[in-house]
């Protein structure tokens, strides 16, 4: 895919407004996250972007440690002085999972307009993330950078590959409803592919095809439901469909699909194969960091855009691996400004496959997921993992 | 007849039979001839030597020792008899404490039926080999048949069966083993003894330390007792206490945190992804929770250590495995009762002078603490355990007047 290649010179946004301080990185004081987005999201190379990311994310951290008394005896406690000038690499993360067991707010809860919940499975503690109102626009308009540059800016007719009745908690949003919401801002006109007992409504998803020529229709769904209710519903029906102007975008992870390795290889060559659908993206994110999602490209890398970024880390000493070196996910955004979610530690497992140098084009870090990072091997313990025992 | 269970020594039948056997006296010649071969036996098999554990079991039931320990045992004047059948739920997290558990309602004069962990390790194949060709001799064969090993899953009715069998329940496993086993009801006349989630931590002297020409062996002693099973045995420090001048333990913390460093570097396995996750995550919660933590030194994640500015109330819930403590520099040992709960089991100690020990015990009642044992020696077994006295408790008084 043809990217907007900018150069330095070219930083200023796409939309011809004067220059903002972004430009003067150095001086950094009042960079505006807003301004940042407008930077195309695969534009920036490595020295721009960690000019960027360098002062935007030292900035974010302070802002954390002003306003979230959690963060700031755990910044404290670690040793780290926010005085220091160094890199982004080197600021602190918090791992993911604090969001289940800590409240952690940077912002007043009379402006928390909306609240996030990650989709746990019942019975699990589930992560709370709460958006103020600018986190929550500045989430909308990362998305949407992100996306229409795959997409187009136009909107096209959207299939959801997912229950409507997945929407009906608006104020408790789970993370598969967020993302239906989140996405739907590319659709023109929207369609529930499935019903509430999670059957494929073929007969109205191609009556909703006809009834709306386009050049492009938007595909959405959960990989899990992608699979298991519009892949394999079409298959064993012996139904097909020829979406041949389809987009699928899919998220969420393999994890319930990962017994079986061959789904992840054939993924798109079936949906080819049933929904006729040329053009089928991966994207990797979540609740924690929404907006700033990672796609895959049309060479099956994960990107990072430029008001984000990946690092994998060594699990002996936590120090950056190197590029083709496993390790553990840690992920930034210039985004969460309402909660302290900028820099955390993922409990995923995965790869830099290089930087700035993707076949497609795009700048930045590209990379693999390898999936959830293994459970211990804890000696001495036995039938349940963490399970503490006795002597 | 129960559903679904392996029986590695012992056959079906011979289930209900033990519930009819006549009991022994403690420590009868039987018993211990029995043991005696038992530890020859395990002597002499190779595989034995790679297994510590195993091998340290074995000695465990050599005659000499076995007699030391009749010996201690006479200061109870009563006459005992075992119960009759004791029930043992081994745990799943040490492999050999079956064996123990074993050996303590064997010496108290019972017949024993011994759910082992349904982990296959192979120590407990050594050792049931062991039993199976002792007892295969006929001047064992009366002691074999107090012996029943078994191993099932959590799904089968195998624990109430054995339950509504046995004089005598004990249950190694941690609170939510404990719960699930006790809804299988006993005979009204039967006797349980529990072993739940129990905290331990260590306290080391600076000066005698700092004195201490060969500090890596202090470090290995104190590996054993943590990282040998993640932290995961009941007995493992979580938390460390350093006595002494302000000079001192900061000398001291250095040059033991540097040996133990060494130490895990050339012993412990490499460090896994999750571990590191959970060391970091359980540092953040606890920063959050006791304001004035610090990361203590460690050159990577195979070390993470919580110092504390307070010793807070609770510090047992913030504690996380494979090589993860909290530290705090306390004024003298008088700290330690504001902290003490009933989780509370082992004290492992060093350049303490056992006196001074026992005198603080004695003028400080605790809801909690069972042993105060040397560091290095916390996985020592011994017939008294968190609190209990284990042939008492499987035995009975009879009295006569």
């Amino acid at each position: 895919m043809p990217q907007e290649r900018q150069t330095t010179a070219a930083l200023k946004p796409d939309n011809a407004e004067p220059a903002g301080p972004v430009n003067d990185g150095t001086q950094g004081a009042s960079t505006s996250v807003a301004d940042i987005l407008n930077i195309p999201p695969y534009s920036l190379n490595r020295e721009e972007k960690a000019r960027l990311l360098d002062l935007v994310l030292r900035q974010l951290t302070r802002r954390h440690y002003e306003n979230c008394a959690e963060y700031r005896k755990i910044v404290d406690a670690l040793g780290y002085d926010l005085d220091s000038e160094r890199p982004y690499s080197e600021l602190p993360f918090i791992p993911v999972r604090l969001f289940k067991s800590l409240d952690l707010l940077s912002a007043p809860r009379s402006e928390i307009v909306k609240t996030m919940t990650s989709s746990g499975t019942s019975g699990q503690q589930v992560s709370k993330i709460y958006l103020d109102r600018s986190t929550a626009a500045n989430q909308t308009k990362a998305l949407t950078r992100i996306v229409s540059s795959f997409l187009g800016k136009q909107r096209a007719p959207m299939i959801v590959i997912d229950a409507e009745n997945t929407l009906k908690d608006r104020n408790n949003f789970s993370a598969r409803a967020a993302g239906i919401l989140g996405f739907s801002i590319f659709g023109s006109k929207r369609i529930f592919a499935l019903d509430e007992n999670m059957n494929i409504r073929v007969d109205e998803v191609r009556a909703f095809i006809a009834q709306n020529p386009s050049e492009r229709v938007f595909l959405f769904g959960f990989t899990f439901m992608v699979w298991q209710h519009f892949y394999r519903a079409l298959a064993s029906g012996g139904q097909t469909l020829n979406i041949d102007n389809g987009v699928l975008i899919h998220g969420g992870g393999w994890k319930k699909l990962a017994q079986n390795a061959v789904i992840r290889e054939d993924f798109k060559s079936r949906l080819r194969e049933v929904a006729g659908i040329p053009q089928v993206h991966d994207y990797y994110g979540m609740v924690e960091q929404t907006g700033s999602i990672y796609m895959e490209c049309e060479h099956g890398y994960l990107h990072a855009p430029a008001f984000s970024d990946v690092i994998v880390r060594r699990p002996l000493d936590f120090r950056p691996a190197a590029i083709g070196e496993p390790g553990i996910i840690q992920l930034l955004s210039i985004l969460p400004a309402s909660y302290p979610g900028h820099s955390i530690l993922t409990e995923d497992e995965g790869v830099i496959c290089g930087e700035d140098d993707c076949r497609c084009g795009r700048l930045g870090k590209y990379f693999k997921v390898n999936g959830r990072l293994k459970n211990a091997e804890v000696r001495g313990c036995s039938d349940v993992y963490m399970q503490r025992v006795v002597g | 007849m129960a559903d679904c269970v392996d029986y590695l020594v012992g056959e079906t039948d011979v289930v209900e039979r033990l519930a009819a056997a006549a009991p022994d006296v403690p420590f009868s010649a039987a018993t211990i001839d029995f043991l005696h071969a038992l530890h020859q036996e395990i002597a002499r098999d190779t595989r034995a030597r790679e297994f510590p554990d195993v091998a340290t079991f074995g000695f465990f039931c050599r005659r000499a020792n076995m007699l030391v320990l009749r010996e201690k045992q006479r200061a109870d004047l009563s006459i005992r008899v075992g119960r009759g059948l004791v029930f043992h739920v081994a745990p799943s997290n040490v492999p050999v404490n079956f064996a123990y558990s074993l050996v303590c309602g064997l010496l108290a004069g019972n017949a024993n039926i011994v759910r082992v962990p349904s982990r296959d390790f192979e120590q407990v194949r050594i050792i049931k080999d062991a039993i199976l060709r002792v007892t295969a001799g006929p001047q064992y064969r009366p002691v074999g048949e107090r012996i029943v090993l078994v191993r099932y899953e959590r799904t089968s009715d195998a624990t109430a069966l054995f339950s509504s069998l046995c004089d005598a329940r004990v249950i190694w496993g941690g609170d939510a083993t404990v719960q699930d086993i006790r809804k299988a009801p006993m005979p009204a006349r039967s006797h349980e003894v529990t072993f739940s989630d129990r905290f331990s931590f260590g306290v080391i002297n600076a000066l005698p330390f700092l004195a201490n020409g060969a500090p890596e062996k202090i470090a290995d002693d104190f590996y054993n007792d943590t990282y040998l099973f993640d932290q995961n045995a009941c007995t493992a420090p979580h938390l460390l206490l350093w006595l002494g001048s302000a000079e001192n333990v900061g000398a001291a913390k250095e040059k033991f945190w540097q040996s133990m460093h060494e130490v895990v570097c050339a012993r412990y396995r490499e460090i896994e992804a999750v571990v590191a996750v959970d060391k970091l995550a359980m540092f953040c919660l606890q920063a959050v929770e006791f304001a004035g933590t610090r990361r203590g030194w460690g050159a990577d994640n195979r070390v993470w250590r919580a110092e504390l500015g307070r010793l807070p109330r609770g510090i047992e819930e913030f504690r996380c495995g494979g090589g993860y403590f909290s530290e705090y520099h306390a004024a003298s040992l008088a700290a330690i009762p504001a902290i003490v709960s009933r989780k509370y089991q082992t004290m492992a100690y060093y350049g303490i002078p056992k006196a001074e020990l026992e005198a603080f015990i004695r003028s400080s009642p605790m809801l909690g603490i069972d042993r105060v044992v040397p560091i290095g020696r916390t996985l020592d077994f011994s017939l008294k355990w968190d609190g209990y006295d284990l042939i008492a408790e499987f035995s009975r008084i009879v009295e006569v007047r």
